[in-house]
């Protein structure tokens, strides 16, 4: 067992219940180097909703909340009122943040409240055997759309740049070390902070998407099909996805200070009476 | 440098085999309870410590220790 | 272990139904309010939209009532004593993250202030028609608490009790009124020291969900070092799922539902006025008791033998204490203001007497006259 992964995990849990060669578990690998380089293990908690991906915080050895299907952004805004101070990242998947749970990505970009969301992207729904998720590619055969995926996907980061994210990226699993970076810099980023990852499903993506079981190869397509940019330009870029560090906007006010703020004046002016 | 592969939770996707730049993994031909054959460390002396193998394995099973 | 709070500003006051709810949270140490406004229910939300601020609270207006009641869930493990309000249609859409606030024991407070329904139904008119929803509207198998004031009065005191019961069973309350009560303005007066709920870390449970003699756990809170997993799947003492084991899962819904069955005791609270010698009694909660009040005392001018009970926790149900009060009394009238759910209850409790469901829709509350002539009817009088 590698000793820092080791350091943050529940052993008596393992293994994952992730398939070989599941994404999520590079995910994991990437928030533990995160949390271990800022030294915040005792001051963060993680919260996820319900699919593969939210199975990545269970494991860990901290303060977890395993939710309800797409609320986790919800549950973290409630954590996160009544202890601002405290860093929360949720871990959600693309059916999990953009499907049912859209509507609290919005509202929590838009009140630029200081949590960290990193949205692993499959493609697909893999827990439940590989249905259409809103990031299935069009005409893609999966097994709630055995004629090929009709509808547009969508881009979660385009959505919350457009909803007021302050802080945004997009990495593969291909790319672990600015994967790293992006999270260290998300959690330190005053201000709401949204990161996808693109991952690999070798079992259902692989089946009804790319055609092919082994992961590596899974990982190497996803990686092919992106091109890095430093600015956020739309989508996709000569027919790839971007990816990169799309945007760190430090204008905005964060939400919990707002309150603090306008807490101290409520109670200066009563004073002052 | 001492490099060990967690035979208990290894699941065989053989993401490191492919990720090591330098390869120094290969696949044994032993068989751990999952049924699949795990890596093992076929070049260690090709290692530059890298540690791309640490953070790719999606079971946290490979270790890469400096030697003091 | 219930400990005195002063109020400093106590005295006679006269406040809406909403407000006196609202002022008893903040009272009893509520630091949390998140919410998605709705008719008839909104004057809670305002006030502590004001006053939560000044309290060294955290006010937020959600964008739905499903986030609202996350995040009093969030909020609760962060350690602050939280609270929602909503009404019918708001209330159907909380019953998920209800059911994991039961799973998961997280206390807090839902306070369900009823309008007529189906769907949009009858916003601004009251009714009693989520009796059954305030205990089976989420799924699966479990037990709840559910408190209905009468007057204002108790809209202050049983929004108190409702926190206090969440603490100490570690539970969601259901604090279920209606619009009558909520828009209501009446007298109250505010005690000048309150009885708070503090319940204290127990160290023989040394895992966050094992379990007191009671069935109780002693969670605690995040951030205090435990690292506590906080699961919606059925999980053992340590918060791992057991949800694929089924002899686990099994003992685990039967310590869930065991720690308010077991209880029942305690969680009975039923006030009662001229029973003595009845032969005809009235068993309202909720609004309609203040008409059953005014029936019985009519009755007893007129010299019939009439008794009131009134029930203040609808659930769990108080089954043996009704039996005792009530088992012998031959004829027992339940007005509602929805189609007769509880008398469906009372039936199931009292087999020998004869119970009389009294249903009353389209939002307007009985008329004291209209109960009274069903006594007279019932007692061969005209």
């Amino acid at each position: 067992m590698n000793t820092l992964v080791e350091k943050y995990i529940k052993k008596e849990s393992l293994p994952y219940i992730f398939c070989p060669g599941c994404g999520n578990g590079i995910v994991l690998n990437a928030t533990i180097h995160a949390i271990e380089a800022l030294g915040i293990k005792e001051d963060t908690a993680c919260v996820s909703g319900i699919g593969c991906s939210s199975w990545i915080p269970p494991y860990l050895n901290m303060d977890v909340m395993h939710t309800i299907h797409g609320r986790a952004i919800a549950f973290a805004e409630g954590l996160k009122l009544s202890q601002p101070k405290k860093n929360i990242i949720v871990f959600t998947g693309d059916g999990d943040c953009l499907a049912i749970g859209g509507n609290h990505l919005l509202h929590a970009a838009k009140r630029n409240i200081n949590i960290t969301v990193i949205m692993v992207n499959n493609y697909i729904y893999g827990m439940t055997g590989g249905q259409k998720s809103p990031t299935t590619p069009i005409d893609a055969r999966t097994k709630t759309s055995p004629y090929g995926a009709m509808d547009e996907p969508i881009d979660g980061c385009g959505v919350a740049i457009s909803a007021g994210a302050t802080f945004c990226s997009r990495w593969t699993v291909g790319h672990p070390n600015q994967l790293k970076k992006a999270i260290r810099e998300g959690i330190t980023h005053n201000g709401f902070s949204f990161i996808e990852v693109l991952s690999p499903c070798p079992v259902q993506a692989g089946k009804s998407i790319f055609k092919e079981r082994d992961s590596w190869k899974i990982i190497q397509r996803i990686k092919e099909n992106a091109v890095v940019t430093s600015k956020w330009e739309g989508g996709d870029k000569e027919g790839k996805m971007t990816i990169g560090n799309f945007k760190k906007e430090l204008k905005r006010k964060e939400y919990t200070e707002k309150i603090q703020n306008l807490k101290d004046e409520i109670i200066y002016k009563s004073n002052g009476r | 440098m001492n490099i060990t592969i967690d035979k208990m939770y290894c699941k065989g996707c053989e993401i490191c085999v492919n990720a090591c730049p330098k390869g120094v993994f290969a696949i044994s031909q032993e068989r751990n309870r999952y049924g699949t054959f795990f890596p093992w460390v076929m070049e260690k002396e090709k290692c530059m410590v890298c540690q791309l193998c640490e953070i790719m394995c999606p079971d946290g099973c490979i270790n890469v220790e400096m030697e003091a | 272990m219930l400990k005195q709070k002063v109020i400093e500003i106590h005295g006679e006051k006269v406040i809406q139904g909403n407000e006196a709810c609202s002022e008893a949270a903040i009272h009893v140490g509520c630091k949390f309010f998140a919410g998605y406004p709705i008719t008839p229910s909104t004057e809670i939300i305002e006030y502590m939209s004001e006053s939560l601020y000044k309290n060294e609270g955290m006010f937020i207006q959600m964008e739905d009532e499903i986030s609202a009641m996350c995040a009093i869930l969030g909020a609760r493990w962060g350690g602050k004593k939280s609270m929602t309000a909503t009404s019918g249609p708001g209330f159907t859409l909380m019953q998920e993250a209800l059911g994991y606030g039961i799973v998961t024991e997280t206390p807090t407070v839902v306070v369900n202030v009823q309008r007529g329904g189906p769907a949009t139904g009858q916003p601004t008119f009251s009714s009693q028609q989520d009796v059954y929803q305030a205990k089976y509207g989420s799924h699966g198998d479990y037990e709840i608490i559910c408190i209905t004031p009468s007057s204002v009065q108790e809209m202050f005191d049983f929004t108190i009790k409702a926190f206090n019961l969440s603490e100490k069973y570690r539970t969601p309350v259901i604090l279920l009124t209606d619009e009558i009560i909520g828009h209501m303005r009446e007298r109250i007066i505010i005690p000048d020291c309150i009885e708070i709920e503090e319940k204290e870390y127990v160290k023989r449970c040394e895992e966050p969900f094992g379990r007191d003699d009671q069935h109780i756990p002693h969670a605690g809170n995040f951030f205090e070092g435990r690292n506590i997993l906080v699961e919606g799947q059925l999980h053992d003492e340590k918060g791992r799922r057991i949800g694929h084991i089924a002899q686990k899962s099994g003992e685990f819904i039967r310590a869930l539902t065991g720690k308010i069955r077991d209880n029942h005791k305690d969680l009975t609270d039923i006030t009662y006025k001229y029973l003595e010698d009845a032969d005809i009694a009235i068993i309202a909660f909720g609004s309609v008791v203040r008409s059953a009040e005014r029936t019985v005392k009519m009755a007893r001018e007129y010299g019939i033998k009439a008794g009131l009970i009134k029930v203040n926790i609808i659930w769990p149900f108080p089954e043996d204490e009704i039996y005792r009060l009530a088992g012998h009394i031959k004829t027992v009238i339940v007005p509602e203001m929805n189609m007769g759910k509880y008398c469906l209850e009372i039936e199931r409790c009292l087999k020998k007497s004869k119970v009389i469901s009294v249903p009353k829709l389209g939002g307007n509350i009985h008329k004291p006259m209209e109960l009274f002539e069903i006594i007279k009817k019932e007692k061969n009088l005209q």
